[in-house]
């Protein structure tokens, strides 16, 4: 493509200028959790510590809260990819007008506000107790079970539309010739249905897992008096600023930037696999033609 | 439907079909209907619920309108909340702009100018503020942002006076912008890569100047991705609880806080569902604007 130089540097300037952007805040505040200062800052820099990570480790409501942001998340993951799977599979095999509407109010949760998400759940399940005095008891009561009911709402929605894109290669074929070899329906489904969906449901797992930890505004209207972890950090922040949170940022940086590493290392190896592959099938081309050519010569 | 049934069998249909209801009617659609009911009644202490006074009121959208007017407008009084209400509005549709502007260009480099192999580096570096949670994204601004931080650091090294930034929307504003940023950029990115490059190609062979390529050629083909990044930033941005609880200066209050406050300190929750509608109201709205403007269906804005 033709683009003059000029404009080659412009771009590329402002690419930097964007990553700088996005990255030197996050440096600051990793920076700060190594700073000694009262005040979370790395500038004026008093003094190399360690005091911050001790501290947040000494902290048993971090522990607590760590522990029920992963026992939400996986029941989030439990709930709602098997909604999203069996959503997806059923609006796939609808027709124009019900697959339109049906469609929107599923897609619906993604574009609410979590807080609306949030205040529509509690008020919904503590309702429902209500006419039976029950509005102040274990399920109809604000708690995590609500926080992880009211994330499913939209994170469904992620994994429903993950799955119908993979179906979209589905060959229906393949479930017609089963059922005409007498396959049951069960294994229509098992053997040769959802072995081809495996992909898009490994993503949506992943996804929900990782919607569900970094959710703050549907916990933070449903949660009842429990703490998950953004609603740890998020009061920590609102109370008492304390370099205990950037100890706490910098081992989340640290653990994405290891994750974010051994991501690129796998796919530059599989690049460099592919193109000696490419590279071999091109050789193994020529040599296949030059040998034609003294065949026909 | 039939076809369901006929491939799956009566079992598993009933099954997807009962795990997609439940979804739809216990998660989305009646609770959405009960705060709506909720917002039309009056908060009764339980003993009262089902009594004389528990009947259909307006009174929490009057309080929504009519509380005390902080200033007129061709003659029609203001409310705090309305005022409130009215900036969050116009500050989300600036952040949005913001977006925007900073993303198109970049998702165009990264779809059309670079290399695949070095797109896939960018990506993977632009990834990891998004690994690290929207509240700490936030936080890492404050920092920055704070009087005695670093960026007045670097101001006073060079001779200038320190500058007070988290003033009036500034600091919501810049937080905003940070913190949903990518979910314009994603959403472009991937509406311009489905674009043929040969049609780049031959509105610049015939001549056109770069200005008009991007008008008549590249922007008309992302609309989509445009239309799902700033459904997607208004969105997170009006909704937002924790960059504005963060970010804000006295003088800047956001709708979020004044819902935040009906729900925990005032404990009125009907005030509270009434504003929660109002929010997703504007968000409903917002999503039809733009449609409409845009002309892309649900279908691509939600992908």
């Amino acid at each position: 493509m033709r683009t003059h130089s000029a404009g080659r540097t412009i771009i590329q300037i402002y690419v930097a200028l964007f990553l700088f952007f996005m990255l030197a805040p996050l440096i600051v505040m990793g920076g700060a959790a190594l700073n000694d200062t009262r005040f979370p800052s790395v500038y004026p820099w008093v003094g190399l510590t360690d005091r911050w990570f001790i501290d947040l480790w000494n902290d048993p409501r971090m522990w607590t809260s760590i522990t029920n942001t992963v026992l939400v998340a996986f029941s989030v993951v439990v709930i709602s990819v098997p909604i999203g799977t069996a959503s997806a599979i059923l609006i796939n095999s609808l027709q124009s007008r019900a697959r339109s509407f049906l469609y929107g109010v599923m897609v619906a949760p993604i574009l609410t506000p979590g807080a609306v998400i949030g205040i529509s759940t509690l008020l919904f399940w503590n309702h429902l107790g209500t006419p039976f005095g029950l509005q102040e008891e274990f399920p109809f009561k604000a708690g995590l079970h609500l926080s992880a009911l009211g994330q499913v709402s939209f994170i469904a929605a992620y994994a429903m539309l993950l799955v119908l894109a993979r179906l979209q290669s589905f060959d229906p074929g393949l479930e017609e010739a089963a059922l005409d070899l007498g396959a049951t329906h069960a294994q229509v489904m098992r053997r040769i249905l959802l072995p081809h969906l495996y992909p898009a449901i490994g993503a949506s797992a992943l996804i929900a897992f990782f919607q569900s930890v970094e959710n703050f505004n549907i916990t933070l209207f449903t949660r009842g008096s429990s703490d998950t972890l953004t609603v740890y950090v998020g009061s920590k922040v609102r109370t008492g600023i304390t370099p205990t949170i950037n100890a706490l940022a910098l081992c989340l940086i640290t653990l994405t930037v290891i994750g974010a590493i051994a991501y690129e290392i796998t796919r530059r190896r599989a690049a460099a696999r592919e193109a000696a592959d490419a590279i071999a099938l091109e050789k193994a081309e020529a040599a296949e033609s030059e040998a034609l050519q003294t065949a026909s010569a | 439907m039939r076809e369901l049934i006929r491939r799956y069998g009566m079992g598993l249909s009933f099954a997807m079909v009962g795990l997609t209801a439940f979804w739809l009617l216990a998660l989305v659609i009646l609770p959405n209907l009960g705060l709506l009911q909720f917002s039309f009644r009056p908060y009764l202490p339980v003993s009262e619920l089902g009594g004389p006074l528990d009947h259909y009121t307006l009174k929490n959208y009057i309080t929504f309108v009519g509380g005390d007017p902080e200033f007129y407008f061709l003659g029609i009084p203001v409310s705090i909340h309305l005022h409130i209400f009215v900036l969050t509005v116009v500050y989300s549709s600036v952040v949005t702009v913001i977006c925007l502007a900073m993303c198109y260009p970049l998702a165009y480099y990264l779809a059309k100018v670079v290399k695949p192999s070095s797109a896939a580096t960018l990506f993977m570096l632009l990834l990891i503020p998004l690994w690290v949670s929207e509240i700490l994204r936030s936080f890492a601004w404050y920092i920055v942002l704070s009087y005695q931080g670093p960026l007045n650091a670097i101001l006073r090294g060079v001779g200038l006076s320190p500058i007070r930034w988290i003033t009036g929307f500034n600091g919501v504003i810049i937080g905003l912008v940070y913190t949903y940023l990518l979910f314009m950029l994603f959403p472009i990115y991937n509406a311009i890569s489905s674009l043929d490059s040969n049609q780049i190609e031959a509105s610049q062979d015939l001549g056109a100047p770069l200005w008009r390529t991007h008008w008549r050629v590249v922007i008309p083909h992302s609309k989509p991705g445009i239309a799902s990044g700033c459904v997607m930033v208004f969105m997170l941005s009006a909704g937002s609880v924790i960059v504005p609880s963060i970010l804000a200066s006295p003088g800047s209050r956001w709708f979020t806080q004044i819902i935040q406050q009906w729900m925990f300190e005032g404990q009125d929750w009907n005030v509270g569902a009434a504003y929660a509608f109002l929010l997703l109201v504007l968000c409903t709205v917002f999503v039809s604007v733009v449609m409409r403007v845009l002309n892309v269906r649900l279908v691509d804005i939600a992908k």
